[in-house]
């Protein structure tokens, strides 16, 4: 007969704590690994620990010893924020008993249930988490490749080294230069995210070189919040932003690094700066997992975040396929909340509840311009589905502008200490 | 008295209602309530200055938090920003209990519990507005969606783990540790003042887009699990 926690809740020890499950039967405790400490996988594995309070065994494998995030990392480029409040460390998930190794995933065994690492060792799971953010498609943008240019063209969409790096390439361009941006296609992260970065380009040049031109290269025809960040730019930054949709060749941009040069529309530019963020698809060992499909994304399950492919393996964030939800800091972090209820579920037995998602993008557009998107959803069979939404709306006034910045303060404040305890 | 007789007979004939418009309430009463309960911080009419509190002539049809020269609460100027504006119905709610509306409002007054002479008051209130444009007699049917919370909805006994799974939601925002950078903090309420507060969300009675959307796909018994949960906490 197996011993089930049901069973032994149900003779007569549910007085003590529901949660903690005692080590009896010499039986380990099961075993989760989480792959990325970033907003998913952090939260995920900070929340594992934390409700089950000592009854699950948490693995956290992260390449790098600290996190720096992206959302507020365009607030670094305009200058509002130091590089180092976006650095997080990971002593404080660590002090909420979780196991912290510090080295890249380089393969998964579904069979065997075992990940293994750079430095050789292998790690067995009960239920793995991905939560690895992305990678960039190769050949995405003619001419530009991450590992040979993104020194000379950075992408800074994972944010580190190279966002200093593309601070500073905007520091030291000449005066009335051009800062070009050829913008992704969806899905990417952070759909506001390449907008906001404009807004904070804008700021930046405005202050210092004020004559500098920025052009948007862009292959869609809409993107998130346009009406409120064209607005703006014609508010604040008038004149300073062009940009260029499909129809005009935004979509078709070859990049040449050696020269600096841009070629739109069969038209060679000479660009300063030239920040490429090219599309997108799920972090590497996803797919290494083969938990991925053709569309470079890994399909999950809409009421727990467990991918298709396999029901040991969970996804989170950006990584995912899992319906209307963007790919956010946020996203991920409610994503996460709900697979780690799931998971305690099924090694634990506790209560499983139904799964709510949620999600909110603020961006700064200028000093006390703050504007946000945001959205409830809720499980279908098929997706994650929109539930109810809001956004901010033109011509709002300065207080309620001045608040809403204030506001996304208080959100990041928030998220990071629910992330990195 | 004069003008809020003429106003209630030219909407009367301007809407073509079929029911006179119902008065707020009995304005001489709510003077004398006034002197008892709010003049100590609160002056009003010809010359009214700030004290204590903000001056409250013209009150209704203003946005919370305006009154030039006074120093607000950052949670009343907040509400203001997000879109509170003093009607009929949310001067009736923050009168009846001021932190339910407006959690960390600076108003040290305890509420008041009456509808009644809430009514009163606010019909007192009222003589001193000279901006109808919210005014309640305009609108009779204003008077029927009372904010005050059915009482079994308070008496629900919420589950404290449903509600701690829940509240994983409202710590993406809202800081455990009960810091307020921005973002106030949510820790340490009475449970009957966090349902009644949620419900003004729901109800959309408290401005604020995020909330709202988070309130609104709560259930009554999710709202109690939460304020179970959040009771639980230190
Ligand atoms: C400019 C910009 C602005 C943004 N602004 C916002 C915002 O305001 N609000 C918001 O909600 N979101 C914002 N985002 C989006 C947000 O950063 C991402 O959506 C979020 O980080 C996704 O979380 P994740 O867990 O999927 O991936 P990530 O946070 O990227 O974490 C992935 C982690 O996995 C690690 N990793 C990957 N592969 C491996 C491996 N094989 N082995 C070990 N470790 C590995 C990486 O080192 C990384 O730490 C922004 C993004 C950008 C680029």
């Amino acid at each position: 007969m197996t011993l089930n926690r049901r069973h032994f809740i149900g003779t007569g020890f549910a007085a003590a704590s529901l949660l903690s499950v005692p080590m009896v039967w010499g039986q380990a405790k099961p075993r989760v690994v989480v792959i990325g400490g970033g907003a998913g996988g952090a939260t995920a594995a900070r929340y594992l620990a934390k409700d089950s309070a000592g009854g699950l065994d948490v693995t956290l494998i992260e390449a790098n010893p600290i996190y720096t995030t992206c959302f507020f990392s365009n607030l670094y480029l305009g200058g509002f924020r130091e590089f180092e409040s976006l650095q997080h460390g990971y002593d404080g998930i660590a002090a909420g008993g979780v196991t912290i190794i510090n080295d890249m995933a380089t393969g998964v065994d579904r069979a065997a249930k075992t990940v293994t690492l750079a430095g050789g060792q292998t790690v067995p799971y009960d239920r793995l988490i991905l939560s690895p953010g992305i990678d960039f498609r190769d050949g995405a943008v003619p001419g530009w490749s991450a590992d040979a240019h993104a020194e000379i063209m950075p992408h800074a969409y994972k944010a580190g080294p190279q966002t200093q790096l593309l601070k500073s390439m905007i520091e030291s361009m000449p005066q009335g230069g051009t800062f070009a941006m050829i913008a992704p296609p969806n899905p990417y992260r952070c759909p506001p995210g390449p907008y906001e970065r404009i807004s904070m380009v804008a700021h930046a040049l405005k202050q210092n070189n004020p004559t500098a031109k920025i052009l948007v290269l862009d292959p869609k025809e809409n993107f998130s919040k346009k009406a409120l960040f064209e607005e703006g730019w014609a508010k604040h930054y008038d004149g300073m932003v062009e940009w260029v949709g499909p129809e005009f060749g935004g979509g078709a941009v070859e990049v040449r690094p050696d020269t600096m040069e841009i070629v739109v529309d069969g038209e060679i530019q000479k660009v300063d700066v030239c920040n490429v963020i090219p599309g997108q698809m799920a972090g590497k060992i996803a797919a290494i997992a083969g938990v991925t499909d053709d569309s470079g994304w890994a399909p999950v399950h809409p009421d727990s975040m467990k991918t298709k492919a396999d029901d040991n393996i969970y996804v989170l964030g950006d990584s995912s396929a899992q319906g209307d939800m963007p790919k956010s800091g946020y996203s991920a972090n409610s994503q996460a909340k709900v697979a780690s209820m799931t998971i305690r579920g099924e090694l634990l037995g506790s209560n499983v509840f139904p799964a709510k998602y949620s999600n909110t993008c603020w961006s700064l557009i200028a000093p006390d311009d703050g504007v946000k998107v945001g959205a409830s959803y809720e499980p279908t069979p098929e997706k994650i589905a929109s539930v109810e939404s809001f956004i901010s709306a033109t011509g709002e006034d300065a207080a309620l502008r001045k608040a809403t910045y204030e506001e996304s303060i208080g959100w990041y404040s928030g998220i990071t200490a629910d992330m990195f305890g | 008295m004069i003008r809020q007789i003429f106003l209630a007979l030219t909407l009367a004939a301007a809407t073509a209602l079929p029911v006179a418009a119902e008065r707020i309430g009995d304005a001489a009463r709510g003077a004398t309530l006034f002197d008892r309960q709010c003049k100590a911080c609160h002056q009003i009419g010809d010359g009214a200055t700030n004290r204590v509190g903000p001056t409250l002539s013209n009150i209704f049809g203003r946005k919370a938090g305006t009154v030039a020269g006074f120093k607000y609460s950052k949670s009343i100027t907040r509400m203001g920003a997000d879109g509170l504006t003093w009607t009929l119905q949310t001067l009736d709610a923050y009168i009846e209990n001021p932190k339910a509306l407006v959690s960390g409002t600076r108003m040290n007054y305890r509420g008041m519990a009456d509808a009644s002479a809430r009514a009163d008051l606010m019909a007192f209130l009222r003589d001193y507005s000279d901006q109808p444009a919210n005014i309640p007699e305009s609108e009779p049917t204003a008077r029927k969606s009372e904010p005050t919370l059915d009482p079994a909805i308070l008496a629900i006994q919420g589950d404290p783990e449903y509600g701690a799974y829940l509240s994983s939601e409202c710590s993406t925002c809202h800081r455990r540790d009960g810091a307020d950078e921005g973002i106030p903090a949510i820790t340490q309420w009475p449970p009957e003042d966090f349902v009644v507060a949620m419900h003004a969300y729901k109800s959309k009675l408290r401005p604020h887009p995020v909330m709202q959307m988070m309130a609104s796909r709560l259930s009554n018994d999710e709202i109690a699990a939460l304020a179970a949960y959040f009771a639980t906490l230190e």
